[in-house]
């Protein structure tokens, strides 16, 4: 049954994703990031990673896909009809199609877990423990970098002179 | 259960995808919509191994967590970055700002 459910959200993030990269209308294309992102989610959910589904749906979702609207509104030129990819196009595929190859072959044939790990319970309190935990110095310098990449947006952003 | 390797790969195809959009698009802003899928993909490699390798502590799922903190600082940097060379050129196509190409 997990399996049914883990093809349909596959197809269903593969295809999206591809139509992120092919669109010719770039609007299109963070349109497609979105249910592209909605589907990484119900695969969390399927790898009993509820919490990283929710942050996955607030922080991609709610957040990155809006910042990339707002950014396509105030540069692109939507209907202007040039050219989506550049030169390289084939070149670029071929290596492309080159390591997605190796790296299909080894996560197929690479990596053998014996056993089955069982099913973890409330990974949520227990992330947060481990946050504040073993890992409270990579959180706060987190936080600081998130304050400092606030900061340098904001002043990148800024018209000079105001 | 459904067996590691298909999580894998998934993630191996997604970050396929990605790396083409980032190898081929012209618009910065596509480039940095096909990175973060690239990022996506390595996260579910994260979540998967933390879910399937025997004796795993939840460490996968935390480090999943500082790569999102990461995506979107370098979203919101990104994106003003975008801003300030629309602002000088007038476009966002990255083969056409080549003003310190030889």
């Amino acid at each position: 049954m997990t399996e049914v459910f883990f093809f349909a959200l596959a197809v269903f993030t593969v295809a999206a994703a591809l139509l992120v990269v092919l669109a010719r209308n770039i609007v299109h294309s963070a349109v497609a990031l979105i249910f592209s992102f909605c589907g990484v989610a119900g695969i969390y959910v399927l790898l009993d990673a509820e919490f990283l589904a929710a942050v996955q749906v607030l922080i991609y979702v709610g957040g990155i896909t809006i910042l990339l609207l707002f950014a396509i509104m105030l540069t692109t030129r939507i209907a202007s009809r040039a050219e989506v990819f550049n030169e390289q196009v084939w070149m670029s595929g071929l290596v492309t199609v080159g390591i997605t190859a190796i790296l299909v072959y080894a996560s197929l044939a690479g990596i053998r877990v014996s056993g089955e790990a069982p099913a973890p319970s409330e990974t949520t309190s227990a992330l947060g423990r481990l946050l504040l935990t073993t890992h409270v110095l990579p959180f706060e310098v987190a936080s600081v970098l998130l304050l400092a990449a606030m900061v340098g947006a904001i002043i990148l952003a800024r018209r000079e002179g105001e | 259960m459904t067996p590691l390797s298909y999580y894998l790969t998934l993630g191996a195809l997604l970050f396929g995808i990605g790396m083409f959009g980032v190898l081929t698009r012209r618009n910065a802003i596509a480039i940095l919509m096909a990175v973060e899928l690239m990022l996506n993909a390595v996260n579910i490699n994260f979540i998967a191994l933390s879910r399937y390798l025997p004796n795993s502590t939840l460490d996968g799922q935390v480090f999943a967590i500082f790569v999102i903190t990461v995506a979107a600082a370098e979203a919101a940097v990104g994106l003003a970055i975008v801003l300030g060379l629309y602002r000088n050129f007038k476009t966002v196509n990255v083969d056409e700002i080549n003003l310190m190409k030889w």
